[in-house]
């Protein structure tokens, strides 16, 4: 089995904001970002040879694309992996590029949720069945992990409860640098520890936004990248691992850990050849769907020890200027979450933390970035971890 | 001989009474939470009266009631489904007329007798509404009772039995109205309830010779506790010897209340007595029930029963609560959540196992229990070699859960619950009838059978965890 470390290049990468998109729908969500990519490239639309699309409710098929776009007749593949939608998009557009069948080709994320009038996630339809699973929303099914995490450490829940807080904080600290972002405010870690609750232990500062937005790249490879720009970014580790259900049907499942994050973790970190991610890995956008969600992924990457996450977490490793900075452009948390759009969101932010582009979050020279999405719940999930780098 | 070989019941835990604001009354009744209705309390009640029993014996079951889920589609069907019954047995409904439950009674007694069933279910059930303040609803009650009836290891023997019928209209309930309607009351109890309940008392003690002061107990019907009252006096019962009828405690619980009486009494009694039954309604039935020295045993099935149930309850904290459940009231929610969808029929009828009997399956190679029924095993991979494991009746723990203040249903917050079974297998279900304040991780669940929604004009049932009562 051969490595796709180094094998792709992205040469053109861009986001709209995010938020309550009013203004637009997301055919325009998907032209701000696929055109954005295209100028940060220099490269025109005709020059694309085939398309990824990363949407998980707003549209069927990839002619969304091609009807926005005005691509003429190119291959375009939809992508759904639930939230994990937009990483995979990217990852199978990967594996094209690598397999020398394109040159060029564009990957792009859009959600348009805001527009269901609905509180929260909407799910999508599909025919009716049995109707009988309990009506689950989101912060439901994520707090199962926190309510039993603070049981099976012995913590206290209000101890758990500021460091969920801390991460708060510290997402919307960073989203308030950010000019994309969805919520760009700063919150103190006592209106996080009073605000509405959601979910217990979830508030609603633990919550992420619900958002419309779309994110795009132009991926080529690296013998290509080198005649287009100088600054290109490599991919160096895809993982995507999904699970079968095992949390549920399996009563050893713990709920303190996401087993699907475990081997996707593994299998980037293999390709990438990271021995020890705390150290190596300078910058991470994990998705902080729920804070609780955030820690227990610091914990699954390998970065912070089991049950110790709440210590690290407020011992500011985390932090924008941390040893390890987890989402720093605001997270799902403040910069939102338009689901097809979030994994690549979380690439544009690596690609421009590697150029040196990142603005006031700007890093100290990194050269590993981690993007870690996960679609599904906690028992059962579709995680994809995609390590990018800086060019040699 | 054909006699009841077990009994069971089912009260809701709810009772609305002193703990209850704007009540506006000290006695008690007993109510049905949002999610509860005649076929899941059917369901409850059955699966009491067959605790530690072999479900599959049974091969026949009456279903009675005057308020059933559909005009058009058994309650029976269900409830067999639910109780995890054989498929080959005998269903029907029997409903329409508060007398249903001693109706469905000597129905099923006729048939042991006559050798077409061998061991034929009864349940009575019914939740008994009327208009916001009325009589009707302070004297009414929810509940349920049930009856194995068999030709072998009788408990009690019916020994007599008469009715007289009485067409007038007293208490009625039109076609697509929820409350009962009632006529003026002393024509109603003159010309209605004593009148019947009189006559038939009467001719049952001519045919079978027997004398009021044979009976070690007389169970009576009575729409409150003043014409209970007057109906005693009325066939010169022993006050002494009457039935506590449960008013300001349980209330009328309709179809299935002189039953739920009768199991009261049978709780209680001793071998070699006779119970006098009378039940109302276009009309009355008189029953001679006579224990037998086999009642001490069937007493001691792990069943919760009439004591069990009455003991075990939590106060509805506001009658605005009450009114909500009912649907006679709507709060909003303060979220936008979609409604659910209609299910589909064609689902609902292929996933019976999983969804009404509650079956998940237990791998025959590597001996792990799934839930829900799965084609390959989770652990070591088997194809489509697995034991069906009935888990609607095993103890649980809950494992972890949520409380969700968005999730728009009428129990806010809605607790979810991941639950592992003693018997192994794991479910995630919602939680019902608790207190928030009491969910904790490791406390010990049950199952019972609740109604999750209406929609698309289907009622579609399932199963919700509940701390044990």
């Amino acid at each position: 089995m051969e490595s796709i470390k180094d094998k792709v290049a992205i040469i053109g990468i861009g986001c709209t904001r995010f938020g309550e998109r009013w203004d637009k729908n997301a055919e325009d969500l998907m032209v701000d970002a696929v055109y954005e990519a295209l100028e940060d490239s220099g490269l025109e639309s005709k020059d694309i040879q085939a398309a990824w699309l990363g949407v998980h409710t707003s549209f069927d098929t990839g002619q969304p694309l091609a009807q926005a776009m005005k691509l003429e007749y190119i291959p375009i593949t939809r992508v759904e992996n639930a939230c994990a939608t937009g990483s995979d998009a990217f990852r199978n557009a990967c594996f094209a590029v690598a397999a020398g069948v394109y040159d060029m080709v564009l990957v792009a994320g859009v959600e348009k949720l805001k527009d269901s009038g609905m509180t929260g996630l909407v799910g999508g339809g599909g025919s009716p069945g049995t109707n009988v699973a309990p009506p689950s929303t989101a912060p439901a099914s994520f707090s199962l992990a926190p309510q039993r995490y603070a049981h099976h450490y012995g913590m206290r829940p209000e101890d758990l409860k500021k460091a969920l807080a801390h991460i708060a904080v510290k997402n919307h600290h960073n989203g308030s640098l950010n000019p994309k972002a969805h919520f760009q405010r700063e919150i103190t870690i006592e209106q996080a520890l009073t605000a509405p609750m959601i979910a217990y232990p979830l508030g609603l500062f633990d919550c992420c936004g619900v958002s419309d937005g779309s994110a795009a790249a132009i991926i080529t490879r690296p013998e290509i990248a080198k005649q287009i720009r100088q600054d290109y970014v490599l991919v160096k580790g895809l993982g995507l691992a999904v699970g079968g259900n095992q949390g549920y049907l399996q009563s050893r499942y713990d709920f303190v850990h996401f087993e699907e994050c475990v081997a996707a973790s593994k299998q980037a970190y293999e390709q990438a050849g990271v021995k020890n991610p705390l150290k190596e890995i300078d910058h991470a956008e994990v998705h902080d769907c729920f804070t609780s969600t955030e820690l227990i992924i610091c914990e699954d990457m390998g970065w912070a020890p089991r049950g110790k996450g709440p210590e690290y977490v407020m011992g500011g490793v985390f932090d924008l200027e941390g040893e390890l900075a987890v989402n720093p452009d605001g997270g799902l948390k403040c910069f939102g979450h338009p689901v097809g759009a979030s994994g690549l969101r979380m690439m544009y932010e690596i690609t421009k933390q590697l150029q040196g582009k990142a603005g006031p979050r700007q890093r100290k020279n990194p050269t590993l970035g981690l993007a870690q999405n996960l679609g599904g719940a906690p028992a059962t999930s579709s995680v994809a971890v995609t390590i990018l780098g800086a060019r040699d | 001989m054909a006699g009841i070989i077990s009994f069971g019941a089912y009260v809701p835990i709810w009772r609305l009474g002193e703990g209850t604001k704007d009540w506006g009354s000290k006695a008690e009744r007993s109510v049905t939470n949002f999610d509860e209705d005649t076929l899941t309390m059917s369901v409850a009640a059955a699966a009491d009266c067959l605790a530690g029993l072999d479900r599959k014996a049974v091969d026949g079951l009456y279903v009675a009631s005057t308020t059933f889920p559909y005009g058009e589609k058994q309650a029976a069907s269900t409830v067999a489904t639910a109780g995890d019954l054989g498929s080959s047995i005998f269903t029907s409904d029997v409903g329409n007329s508060l007398r249903a439950g001693t109706i469905a009674f000597k129905m099923a007694m006729d048939s042991v007798k006559a050798g077409s069933g061998k061991r034929v279910l009864v349940t009575a059930a019914d939740v008994r509404l009327g208009a916001s303040r009325s009589d009707i609803e302070r004297n009414g009650g929810d509940g349920a009772a049930a009856f194995l009836f068999g030709d072998t290891g009788e408990a009690a023997t019916i020994d007599a039995q008469h009715a007289v019928v009485n067409e007038i209209i007293d208490n009625w309930r039109p076609e697509g109205e929820t409350g009962v309607r009632s006529w003026e009351d002393r024509f109603v109890f003159q010309e209605g309830y004593l009148k019947a309940v009189g006559q038939c008392v009467t001719e049952l003690l001519q045919k079978t010779g027997l004398k009021m002061e044979q009976f070690d107990k007389v169970i009576l019907y009575a729409p409150d506790a003043r014409r209970h009252a007057e109906a005693v006096r009325l066939i010169k019962a022993d006050p002494k010897k009457v039935q506590d009828p449960l008013f300001g405690k349980l209330g009328n619980t309709g179809a299935a209340f002189a039953l739920m009486q009768l199991v009261t009494a049978l709780e209680e009694a001793q071998p070699n007595q006779r119970f006098l039954v009378v039940n109302y309604g276009d009309g009355a039935d008189a029953l001679v029930v006579h224990t037998t020295a086999k009642i001490t045993e069937v007493q001691k099935l792990p069943r919760r029963g009439m004591k069990g149930f009455l003991a075990s309850k939590k106060a509805v904290p506001d009658y605005a609560d009450y009114l909500k459940w009912r649907g006679m009231f709507s709060a909003d929610s303060g979220v936008r959540r979609p409604a659910g969808g209609g299910p589909s029929p064609a689902a609902l009828y292929r996933e019976q196992a999983e969804v009404l009997r509650f079956q998940g399956v237990k791998c025959n190679k590597c001996a792990t229990v799934q839930y829900p029924p799965q084609r390959v095993c989770t652990i070591c991979h088997e194809k489509d070699n697995f034991t069906p494991i009935r888990l609607s009746d095993s103890k649980a723990k809950l494992f972890t859960y949520s409380m969700d203040y968005i999730a728009g249903t009428p129990d806010v917050p809605l607790v979810i619950s991941v639950l592992d079974f003693a018997a192994g297998g794991r479910a995630v279900l919602m939680m019902t009838d608790r207190d928030t304040k009491e969910v904790k991780i490791d406390m010990n669940l049950e199952l019972t059978f609740r109604k999750l929604r209406l929609a698309g004009g289907i009622h579609n049932y399932y199963w919700k965890a509940m701390p044990v009562r």
